[in-house]
């Protein structure tokens, strides 16, 4: 086990492109780091040169303390899970799980031990004398795993691991990834792009944005103060709203109506001489049905009227889409998330809000509705630089109406 | 109803087709077969099935030591030539397929191209270079123009086989403490049998049949092959035709090519790298 820090490490291709920039990331011994972001963004590029199946251009990658670019991948001591699972297809599950063991000469008494030891930990016992073209898809993952964990490396390398597993099955491996990487305690740097896995598994995550680091930290942080614009719409789902706002007098003009600007928000849009011109963001459960919200806390918020264009009914909430008024806030963060979410041809489809109301609420599709959101839980972001301006000031992100 | 009868007849007519394909691919072996075990007598009597058996053209063919020599230099040469063609072929195919470096699509257009130069044309340039080096009428006078021919051929197969083998297999196995080289032997080289054998196969059949190159770069029986012993075959006298000992030999280097491929048939697995990725 040892701690990975990746100081000013560059990876700059032949033909020119930069697919990471100097990368800054200290990993603590036993952590369970994710690197997140969408496709192209440099994470899987980031875990190969870690590995050290790609060069490292400049800067310098250290495993426990000593500098490894360049040493080869089998001086590293460190094991990866790739998402093609890379199973050798010439030998059965104890083989493909005892190679690593075999290549470090081990004996074979230790080899059979170690290897029914990680077959127990992933249940692949029965499965033991079967080729891989015999296994199902979640069977060949737990095998890839099992060939990882087998020699007890310093770290374990995951890139994407669950990504070509079905839904159902992945949820169920997430745990299981999460349980092996507590039990076994080993530092653990883990490679996806879907969010959810982000938001789960780690201990801390890591969002890459064009080869760069866009925030770090524990995922609860990542959700509530975002830094800025790309890691706002890429945390959550669904997805945070973000409109257009105006400061005018003192006030934010968006498409919910006029909005009171607290001292505080103010001084800080002033600190940091913030354009008039800015986009809110909001998240959809930070909205309430007006006739659920509590006495209490009505306060906190301001309502809005809006029609009703679809209700999904989760059981346990709903989402409510509405139609509202206004351009939709465009900034190249956003222009990049709905690309790589395929959704960048949808956009003529007009400004839609997404809620998450309560179960109890009444809404029906058609209708116009007041719904009530919370001031204290927005963010305004610099459209230009996509900056969070909102961030500072003991980290409670909007209190507009302190 | 409608459906299954149109499916049988469907099976009938591909049934009906193959039959065609096999009898018109056959006829001309068996012919040669059904030649070789005729006596001289009957030899024209036109009839497919032999009416008196005789072994006398294989026990001929095997008294000359002109066909057993031929048959020694041929199984020689083209084994040398194909194992030394699949060893550098492998190691380029490995590097086509694996490799980005400057100047390759132009190696691999060049070795194509040699593939296509017509050999006929080359035959008089080889006949001087290899008499001036003293190459001429040896084995590694048809050795070396038989790799040269070969490599094309095998270079292109087995990058094909090469790049089909996923990249993250050897990056699983450097990871798990493999050199590269154990990699490539444990791992890929396994992985990789089935397009070596293919290309063996292919190779040698080449140059076990090559006629062309065998009668211009030979003159006595030291490096004379088969294909080109059989053309000097006479009978015991000039009225005489030498058909059936013809025939016998043709019959006796067939089997070789259908045991190298019996052999090899076995381990050309299709599907051999199922399993080790998704999907």
């Amino acid at each position: 086990m040892a701690d990975i820090v990746l100081d000013k490490v560059t990876k700059r291709f032949p033909d020119g492109t930069v697919a990471v920039h100097e990368l800054d990331l200290e990993i603590a011994d036993g952590e369970f780091v994710i690197l997140v972001g969408p496709s192209g963004c440099g994470k899987s590029t980031t875990l190969n040169m870690i590995a050290g199946l790609e060069e490292i251009s400049s800067g310098e990658l250290r495993i426990a303390g000593e500098r490894v670019n360049d040493k080869e991948p089998r001086e590293r001591d460190i094991a990866m899970v790739f998402q093609s699972y890379a199973l050798y297809p010439n030998m059965t599950v104890r083989e493909n799980m005892a190679f690593p063991l075999r290549l470090a000469k081990l004996d074979r008494a230790s080899i059979d031990q170690k290897v029914d030891e990680a077959a127990k930990v992933l249940e692949l016992t029965a499965l033991l004398d079967r080729k891989p073209a015999n296994l199902s898809g979640g069977q060949r993952q737990r095998v890839a795993m099992g060939r990882a964990i087998v020699r007890s490396p310093k770290a374990f390398l995951m890139d994407e691991p669950l990504s070509n597993l079905d839904a159902k099955l992945r949820v169920q491996m997430r745990t299981v990834v999460s349980r092996l990487q507590k039990r076994l305690g080993t530092t653990t740097v883990y490679v996806t792009h879907d969010q959810t896995e982000a938001m789960t598994l780690g201990d801390r995550v890591v969002i890459m944005r064009g080869g760069a680091v866009q925030q770090v930290g524990p995922p609860q942080e990542l959700y509530d103060h975002p830094a800025n614009l790309f890691v706002a719409g890429f945390i959550g789902s669904p997805s945070m709203n973000f409109l257009q706002a105006a400061v005018v007098d003192g006030r934010l003009r968006t498409a919910l109506g006029e909005l009171p600007l607290g001292d505080r928000v103010r001084r800080e849009l002033e600190a940091e001489n913030a354009p008039r011109e800015l986009i809110m963001g909001i998240r959809p459960e930070h909205f309430e049905d007006a006739e659920l919200v509590e006495e209490g806390t009505r306060a906190n918020g301001v309502e809005f009227e809006a029609p009703v264009d679809i209700v999904e009914s989760m059981g346990s909430d709903k989402y409510v889409y509405f139609t509202v008024e206004g351009e939709r806030a465009t900034a190249a963060e956003l222009d990049e998330l709905a690309a790589d979410s395929g959704a960048d041809d949808l956009s003529a489809m007009g400004s839609n809000l997404v809620t998450r109301l309560s179960a109890e609420s009444s809404v029906t599709e058609g209708e116009s509705r007041r719904v009530w959101f919370n001031l204290d839980k927005i963010h305004l972001f610099d459209p230009a630089n996509g900056r969070n301006l909102t961030l500072h000031e003991g980290r409670s992100t909007g209190a507009l109406t302190a | 109803m409608a459906a299954a009868d149109t499916t049988a007849r469907a099976k009938w007519r591909w049934g009906l087709l193959d039959v065609v394909v096999i009898v018109f691919a056959l006829v001309p072996v068996l012919w040669i077969a059904s030649l070789s075990f005729k006596t001289t007598a009957t030899l024209t009597d036109g009839n497919f099935v032999p009416r008196e058996w005789t072994l006398d053209n294989y026990r001929t063919i095997f008294s000359t030591d002109q066909f057993v020599r031929a048959l020694g230099n041929s199984i020689g040469i083209a084994l040398i030539s194909t194992a030394v063609a699949v060893v550098l072929g492998t190691m380029a195919a490995y590097a086509i397929a694996r490799l980005d470096f400057p100047g390759k699509k132009l190696l691999v257009g060049i070795s194509l191209l040699i593939a296509m130069f017509p050999q006929v044309s080359l035959v008089s340039p080889l006949f001087q270079i290899e008499r001036s080096l003293g190459l001429f009428d040896t084995w590694p006078g048809l050795i070396l123009p038989y790799i040269t021919f070969a490599l094309p051929l095998a270079i292109y197969t087995l990058s094909a086989f090469f790049r089909q083998i996923p990249w993250d297999l050897e990056k699983a196995a450097k990871m798990d403490g493999a050199t590269q080289g154990q990699a490539f032997r444990r791992v890929i080289a396994p992985l990789a049998a089935p397009g070596v054998f293919t290309t063996a196969i292919l190779v040698f059949i080449f140059c076990w049949n090559d006629f062309l190159f065998a009668i211009s770069l030979t003159s006595t029986e030291q490096s004379r092959t088969v294909p080109v012993a059989l053309s000097f075959f006479t009978g015991a006298s000039q009225f005489e035709d030498p058909t059936g000992a013809i025939s016998a030999a043709a019959v006796v280097i067939t089997i070789p090519i259908i045991l190298f491929v019996l052999f090899f048939q076995r381990r050309i697995v299709s599907g051999l790298t199922s399993g080790a990725v998704k999907g």
